[in-house]
């Protein structure tokens, strides 16, 4: 799946100051039966943005006007549970590009940089001042700086590097994915294939 | 030599590549495959012109959208419909293997793979769905994958990922009366939290993990992800050799032999080393059940819901909206509790062990009024031993009925969801806000303790009955 090139974003943020953000939420499993990617932006956080007869929950950020942007900021261990992409699909189609927190699961992460969003972990502390900065001015910018590997408080200039390996940062630089890497791969690939092997591969 | 873990023993001879600065390029050498995270990745594949590489080495079923009753009609929802159909339709445009609804084959992915023989030892096992560490209870390296990974196999056979880091859980002793795989896993999910196994894959070892059954490996296994892990494995021993042997995919005769051969090669070396390490003994380890709304909000059932006062912050405020969430106060106590539902299946405990615990106990009893309880076999295989071991009358004598296979009240992605509200005792996987429908109170627990609830109508301590 093709997705935007990423270089540099400046934006306000999105505070969601809660641990443990499960894909159930992020994405409830009855939104998943669609058999395209798209649409899946109107039913992110459908349960805690939307109430039983489908009106909008007043206190949830999402909802509220004031905050804004494409960097959406999460409390530690974001994206736990399910292996489902829809749940990445889902914030990226929403308008946001990069995720912050302190702490990701290892398959939302993955999906993330495989969606076209860019997963930015920062110190427990960090994340913090993100949270109080955006608590005193909602509009307050961020600037996430693939290139140089910062994410910066524009407010007061501080700024944390980040970690990305070379490779997914070049995708994502560039608007990559893996497979047409390993479909170049075909001969190295069928080449394994051929080797004794001590498994038996699919026997 | 260099001491090998079971992990990097397996891991290092299924790499095709090492990418500079990026990942590793892994051979799989089984794809399983479900109709909720593969109809974006045959799109993908359709719109480049690229077939799948290996539909051999690719198996097909459709289990999350799938009702548990009537599955001789029609799927009513159009969309879960839809999801299936479209599924069967990819699998025949690609020369996939499909076990339909209603088919001999037919079950959870998890449960299948390994009934037919297709989950082996040291083996790659991927599939769209985080429960598939579940076939990690083989000495296979299985884990779940996004969609853009699933076109990735489709197109190659091959994932890219990073190699994670190496635990190891031990857990040694006897378990006691009344403890099964289920309370180990979610006693381990406790102690080190959903986010303690992050960036590691575990290998579950010692004297306690050693005596489960195939079955019980299967459901600790299955549960490593909702530690953070990757994924669980267990190295192959007797127990696992003798499951595999005979089934419909397993090597034979000669083949048999050189592959047993190897399989006794896969174990972690004397002095491997892993990353990092947890010993447990296996007499702490009481009936679990859970009181939150995450696998780690787990205590022994005899125990009171913890106070938050050793929490501040963000800490704090998440821990007391997950308690709110589910109707429950600090300090009180869990058993007697009531309770609305009881679900026994899933890729978690859906297997025939699972339903002979739960007949076992309530042979003779009956099922309390106040209880709705869906009894769900993982597959048509289970379904059929349930009933060729005469399971059904004794479940039928207690008041209940067995339905038909599928995930069922897991996930709340088909017909039986748990209402707003209600709390049901879950032999499932995750108690997430609104995980069995919005609203529902899960409470994550053994097929026993499951038994136990639903005959009292509260939570129970099975042990009171053993």
């Amino acid at each position: 799946m093709s997705y935007d090139k990423f270089t540099t974003l400046t934006s306000p943020a999105v505070p969601l100051p809660i641990e443990n953000i499960d894909t159930d939420q992020i994405i409830p499993a009855r939104f998943l039966k669609a058999v395209e990617r798209k649409g899946f932006g109107d039913n992110l956080f459908r349960d805690w943005r939307y109430d039983k007869s489908n009106q909008p929950i007043a206190d949830f950020p999402l909802n509220q006007s004031k905050y804004s942007g494409k960097i959406l900021v999460g409390g530690k261990n974001f994206g736990s549970g399910s292996s489902r992409e829809h749940a990445t699909w889902a914030v990226y189609d929403y308008g946001f590009r990069v995720v912050v927190s302190s702490f990701f699961a290892d398959i939302f992460q993955g999906n993330a940089l495989n969606s076209g969003i860019l997963p930015v972990v920062v110190s427990p502390e960090f994340l913090e001042k993100i949270f109080a900065t955006i608590e005193v001015d909602n509009n307050s910018q961020f600037e996430v700086d693939l290139q140089n590997q910062k994410f910066t408080i524009k407010a007061t200039g501080e700024s944390a590097d980040f970690t990305i390996n070379p490779y997914k940062k070049h995708c994502l630089a560039n608007g990559l994915d893996d497979i047409d890497y390993l479909v170049d791969m075909k001969e190295e690939i069928a080449a394994f294939e051929a080797s004794p092997h001590p498994s038996f591969r699919g026997a | 030599m260099e001491a090998k873990t079971l992990f990097d023993k397996i891991w290092d001879s299924h790499v095709v590549k090492e990418v500079e600065g990026g990942p590793s390029v892994l051979y799989i050498d089984l794809h399983l495959i479900h109709e909720v995270t593969s109809p974006v990745a045959f799109l993908g594949l359709d719109k480049r012109g690229l077939k799948v590489l290996r539909p051999e080495k690719t198996v097909a079923t459709p289990d999350h959208n799938v009702p548990t009753i009537d599955q001789h009609l029609s799927i009513k929802d159009e969309m879960s419909r839809n999801q299936v159909e479209m599924l069967k339709k990819n699998c025949a445009n690609h020369g996939i293997v499909y076990h339909g609804l209603g088919s001999e084959g037919h079950g959870v992915v998890h449960i299948i793979g390994p009934e037919m023989g297709l989950t082996k030892p040291g083996m790659t096992i991927v599939c769209g769905d985080s429960h598939t560490s579940t076939h990690g209870a083989f000495g296979a390296i299985a884990f779940g994958i996004g969609t853009s990974e699933v076109e990735m196999v489709f197109a190659s056979q091959c994932v890219m990922q990073p190699k994670p880091k190496k635990m190891r859980i031990s857990v040694n002793g006897e378990l006691n009366k009344g403890v099964t795989a289920k309370d180990v896993a979610l006693y381990v999910i406790a102690q080190i939290s959903t986010s303690g196994g992050t960036g590691h894959f575990v290998e579950f070892a010692g004297t306690a993990i050693e005596s489960l059954s195939m079955e019980g490996r299967m459901t600790l296994c299955n549960m490593s992800i909702e530690c953070g892990a990757r994924g669980g494995m267990i190295a192959p021993d007797q127990t696992t050799f003798e499951y595999v042997k005979g089934r419909q995919f397993a090597p034979k005769g000669a083949d048999w032999d050189t592959a047993l051969a190897y399989w006794k090669t896969l174990k972690s070396d004397d002095g491997a080393v892993f990353d990092t390490e947890y010993f447990y003994d296996a007499a702490n380890i009481e009936p679990m059940i859970t009181f939150g709304t995450n696998p780690g909000m787990g205590i022994g059932i005899s125990q009171y819901v913890p106070n938050s006062n050793k929490l501040t912050g963000s800490d704090k405020l998440t821990y007391e909206k997950s308690l709110k969430y589910m109707g429950y106060d600090q300090g009180e106590k869990m058993i007697g509790k009531k309770i609305d539902y009881v679900f026994v299946g899933s890729c978690t405990n859906g297997r025939i062990e699972d339903f002979r615990a739960f007949a076992g106990f309530v042979k003779g009893k009956k099922k309390a009024d106040n209880v709705t309880a869906w009894i769900v076999p993982g597959s048509r295989a289970v379904e059929k031993q349930i009933i060729a071991e005469g399971l059904v009358e004794i479940l039928n004598a207690a008041g209940f009925e067995l339905r038909q296979p599928g995930c069922s009240a897991c996930l709340a992605m088909n017909d039986d969801k748990i209402p707003e509200g209600k709390y049901s005792v879950s032999t499932s996987n995750r108690n997430f806000e609104g995980r069995q429908g919005p609203g529902a109170r899960t409470l994550l627990a053994s097929p026993l303790t499951a038994a136990a609830a639903a005959v009292s109508g509260r939570i129970t301590d099975p042990r009171e009955f053993l």
